[in-house]
């Protein structure tokens, strides 16, 4: 019998149900309003009174009203059929949804239950598996979507039966496994899992050992962020957090995208919905929409749903892992997911913590951030030697209050999150973009032992400690520049300019990127490395001025050679020729 | 709002604040309407029986005794064709002495566009002022606001742009206006003829601060009936959203919410974010454009106001005044158009972007100098240049009094790139260079 309730407060969204049997924390429940039935859940429980936050309006919410609790947590449905889809934060299909404007209580499924999917096998009758472990696989697009024993099946079991190869729904049982005891239980291509809950099927999780490629050069190279690893980017409103977060989208070598837009703009999100079906994964030649999904839960949708937005990425990112895949989930942005717990805590009356966010914020955070990883699953290689991996790497942004990095939803997230893409307002003002901060940034990873041995291996031998002179010539050269701001002009020797001007030929031609352009937006590792070296090149060579004012036209001409060569296709009759015009141009002004 | 047969009167209240009563009463929905004594109030909160409701005019006078009427339904606006040119108080009374307008009841601050139906915005806004149209071109389906101090004159910028726009509505959300400032946009649209395409809903500072809560939702209210019904391109101009927050900040307190930064509720970021996303591309064609005004204290953008506010809205326009040429310009570094990327060097010509970005990275130059000479060092060559550039940027680009367009802007700064420096000085694409370099 499932346990009933009344409605007996109301304050804007958190709701107050007087139940007449157990109920359970997040438990989610129905408000049955005349027409209209409303999503909620358990957040606090006083007594018989549960406190549930509403993930719709309440206008006209009489008290009352009947309600349903319906003893399970916010779950998603995960099965063949998501990839593409642009859900809401509760995995709603926004594009089954009727009408211009959203309609409250209008819950759509997640899949399609007539879909058809060819099935083929890849476990036996007789063989042993566990949670996760991959039955069989449909082709979803283009990607094999693995159908795994449910990762609520706890134990150990065996294959009685599986379908043969063919066509099947959605909802078709295709595989009948024997738990311990000698149950039988019933497997389709669909199943759930609670969000906030997550998913551990899989062997081990070993420290990140490779970097994943996004095609930005301030971050590859300078701080990269590793294979299931996790990098925040703070920064004030303008800095340029939503175009670094969808180049990297649309850039990064991993197999699947989740993009999680969280109480941001939705012109930022139809942004990605127009231009994602169009734009080529130059990696595979598809359309980026094809390794995409969209959760979005714009600034203007109800805020519960936006805490639960991250987690359903999260979910949907951990289930696509299991099946061996490099997942990459970004989320943008994660303050606004604290604001909506700092709404809810407040309206409950909890004492607050700092800026009146909640004090478990930071233990939120982190919880949340360790979800991310590179893991070794149970299911092994065909050769049954090797475990099959996957990974989820994650990228979230966070919008400081005030731009100002010491508050703390910043704080909280620098200690869970091992790159720091911190982006800086003057280089923002000066449309140095983009605009990470490439001395104040870090990334952890650079130190792991795991991670410097990759990039020696695949990169080069000297890699790494190029990498390290290149952060000190730019923080010489911001050090130049103080002094001859301090001391004038005249008032520095000339390797000063000298410093300060190699420098920023580093950060014009190597950091800045404009990702507007066709083919400066997005730089293989190889390009990255030449530039690197030419850059580094510039930097090493004596040069002889006679006085400082001859120096700065004649980096800023440098510069401007470089830029061409960085608007030109890698290696074309173009960018070789700019680049004999620089080698001449340092040639003639090479000390002998 | 006259009451009709068969609503219950309640005449029992328990408790008075400043701002809000609470009375024990049944059956009533959340978010609901009701006069207290005839003063319009809303329900904030209801508790078994106990229900508060927040009276927008203030509690002043209001006795234990006063006549409780609950209206059933949410606070609600009569839209139709008829709405044009006429002027309104914060609850959509008429102020202008016309009679009240006919039309379809609909519910204020309904639900959002669901972002799957929305198109990207796509058509350029062009204003004629340089300082927005070159560095930060504005979109239909656009939310942007001023940030300005109060003493500058961003009421005058914003109703000129409202009238270059082109638009077939334009609808004035006045929050704490002074009356002065009322009767200025009322001249302004009369002696531009467009006052059959404006549409007021004014609350004027002599006007209860709580009532100015109600005019964005009564604003956009209409604008969606203009925008999605009629396919109209509609422009809706909020002036001043700070005075909106700190009403909001005195409702929070009121209740007893704990604030957050800056003493404002924690839940500002969504009451605004509710209302500028109301602004949308229709794909029949109808948008939904926010010019807003938040005026700032002291140029201080990390306060909470302007803070959330430029979290929500895509870009914000700066004014400031440049004393080298003794007007007020759109700050360059400050201001931004997050959508100018759809259109510039699209709808624009090809050398739009470039043009805009050079002109910037040495104007920014140009603000080095400057610092070097106030701190008494030697300027070299290029400062020198830089600092010319900078003052012929300002007065024939960056000032508000300028009124061209876009080729024209593009070509001024071509002519002061010629002036001042060599082509290579720029790192504009050399196929750019070639084309557009003036010619001496």
């Amino acid at each position: 019998m499932a346990t009933k309730g009344k409605v007996v407060g109301i304050i804007a969204n958190l709701v107050i149900v007087e139940a007449d049997g157990p109920v359970s924390q997040n438990e989610i429940c129905f408000i049955k309003m005349p027409g209209v039935d409303l999503m909620a859940e358990v957040i606090k429980i006083i007594g018989k009174k549960a406190y549930t936050q509403v993930f719709e309006s309440t206008r006209g919410l009489k008290v009352g009203t009947d309600a349903e609790f319906m003893s399970h947590m916010l779950e998603v449905t995960l099965g063949p059929g998501i990839l593409s889809r642009n859900y809401d934060g509760l995995q709603n299909d926004l594009d089954k949804m009727k009408g211009v404007f959203l309609k409250r209580g209008d819950y759509t499924a997640p899949l399609n239950d007539d879909a058809e999917w060819e099935f083929t096998q890849i476990a036996k009758v007789g063989d042993k598996v566990e949670a996760g472990s991959w039955l069989g696989e449909v082709l979803e697009g283009w990607m094999p979507h693995k159908i795994m024993v449910p990762f609520k099946f706890e134990g150990n079991f065996t294959v009685k039966s599986i379908v043969a190869n063919g066509t099947y729904k959605t909802k078709d049982v295709v595989a009948v496994v024997t738990d311990e005891s000698g149950k039988d239980h019933e497997v389709t291509m669909m199943q759930k899992w609670p969000v906030k809950v997550p998913i551990k099927a899989y062997n081990n999780k070993p420290r990140p050992f490779k970097i994943m490629e996004t095609g930005v050069r301030t971050m590859d190279t300078l701080n990269p962020l590793a294979e299931g690893g996790t990098g925040f980017i703070p920064g004030p409103f303008g800095a340029g957090k939503t175009v670094l977060q969808h180049a990297v989208s649309q850039q990064a070598e991993a197999d699947m995208i989740i993009v999680t837009a969280c109480g941001e703009r939705a012109n930022e999100v139809v942004e990605i919905f127009t231009e994602f079906p169009e734009l080529v994964d130059p990696r595979t030649g598809r359309k980026l929409m094809e390794r995409t999904t969209i959760i979005c839960n714009t600034s203007n949708m109800p805020v519960a749903a936006r805490e639960a937005s991250v987690y359903t990425g999260m979910t949907i990112a951990e289930y696509y892992r299991a099946m061996g895949l490099k997942v990459l989930l970004l989320a943008d942005s994660t303050s606004r997911w604290a604001q909506a717990l700092r709404e809810m805590s407040n309206r409950m009356e909890e004492l607050p913590g700092p800026d009146a966010f909640p004090m478990d914020l930071p233990a939120i955070i982190s919880n949340f951030y360790a979800r991310a990883g590179f893991v070794y699953l149970n299911q092994m290689k065909a050769d049954g030697k090797e475990a099959e991996s996957g990974s989820i790497t994650f990228l979230g942004t966070v919008s400081p209050a005030g731009g100002n990095l010491k508050e703390p939803v910043t704080e909280s997230t620098k200690k869970a999150a091992r790159c720091f893409y911190a982006l800086n307002q003057d280089r923002a003002d000066s449309k140095r973009y983009p605009a990470i901060d490439p001395i104040d940034s870090y990334s952890k990873y650079l130190e792991y032992p795991e991670i410097q041995e990759y990039l020696k291996k695949t990169i080069a031998e000297d890699w790494v400690s190029n990498v390290t002179l290149v952060k000190d010539y730019l923080l010489k050269g911001k050090e130049a520049s103080e002094q001859i701001n301090i001391l004038g002009d005249d008032g520095v020797p000339i390797d000063y300019h000298l410093k300060y001007w190699k420098a920023e030929v580093i950060d014009f031609v190597f950091l800045q990127q404009d990702a507007f352009d066709d083919i400066d937006k997005s730089t293989s590792l190889e390009r990255q490395k030449f530039m690197l070296a030419q850059v580094l090149a510039v930097y090493n060579t004596d040069f002889k001025f006679d006085s400082f004012e001859e120096v700065n036209p004649y980096f800023k001409s440098i510069i401007n050679t470089f830029k061409q060569m960085n608007y030109s296709e890698y290696e074309s009759e173009k960018f070789n020729g700019y680049l004999k015009e620089i080698e001449t141009k340092i040639n003639e002004r090479k000390a002998v | 709002m006259e009451t009709t047969a068969f609503q219950k009167i309640y005449t029992k209240i328990t408790q008075i604040t400043k701002a809000t009563c609470s009375l024990k009463a049944t059956g009533i929905g959340y978010e609901e309407i009701a006069t207290v004594n005839g003063r319009l109030a809303q329900v904030v909160k209801i508790q078994g029986d106990d229900v508060t409701l927040q009276i927008f005019s203030g509690t002043e006078g209001i006795p234990t005794n006063a006549e409780v009427i609950f209206m059933g339904k949410a606070p609600s606006l009569k839209v139709g064709e008829e709405l044009a040119g006429r002027f309104f108080n914060a609850y959509g009374y008429p102020i202008d002495g016309g009679p009240a307008v006919e039309g379809k009841e609909v519910e204020i601050g309904g639900p959002s566009v669901n972002p799957v139906r929305r198109k990207q915005p796509s058509d350029i806004i062009p204003t004629g002022i340089a300082g927005i149209d070159l560095n930060n071109t504005l979109v239909t389906g656009q939310k942007i606001p001023f940030f300005a101090d109060p003493d500058q004159p961003f009421n005058q910028v914003m109703a000129e742009v409202a009238l270059r726009a082109k638009a077939d509505k334009i609808i004035l959300g006045g929050m704490g206006l002074s009356n002065d400032d009322y009767l200025f946009f009322k001249n302004v649209f009369d002696n531009a003829g467009a006052l059959d395409r404006i549409i007021s809903f004014i609350n004027t500072t002599e006007d209860p601060p709580v009532e100015r809560l109600l005019v964005p939702d009564m604003a956009l209210t209409t604008a969606e009936y203009f925008a999605h019904e009629k396919n109209e391109k509609v422009l809706v101009l909020l002036t001043d959203m700070t005075l909106y927050a700190d009403a909001l900040s005195i409702v929070s307190n009121r209740m007893d919410q704990i604030p957050s930064k800056d003493s404002m509720p924690g839940s500002l970021y969504s009451d605004l974010a509710k209302i500028y996303e109301k602004a949308v591309q229709f794909p029949e064609g109808g948008s939904i454009t926010i010019i807003a005004v938040t005026t700032l204290s002291g140029g201080d953008i990390t306060h909470a106001i302007p803070d959330n506010t430029g979290y929500i809205t895509e870009g914000q326009l700066f004014l400031r005044r440049d004393t080298d040429i003794g007007k007020v310009i759109i700050d360059p570094f400050r201001s931004l158009s997050r959508l100018k990327q759809l259109v510039i060097g699209k709808q624009t010509r090809e050398d739009h972007p470039q043009v805009m970005n050079a002109a910037i990275r040495i104007f920014a130059d140009a603000a080095n100098a400057k610092t070097k000479l106030e701190n008494g060092f030697d300027l070299n060559d290029y400062d020198e240049r830089t600092l010319k550039f900078a003052k012929g940027y300002s007065n024939d680009l960056l000032a508000i009094d300028v009124n061209v367009d876009i080729d024209a802007m593009l070509d001024t700064g071509w002519r002061l790139f010629g002036e001042n420096f060599e082509k290579a000085e720029l790192g504009i694409k050399d196929e750019l260079v070639k084309k557009y370099w003036p010619k001496k």
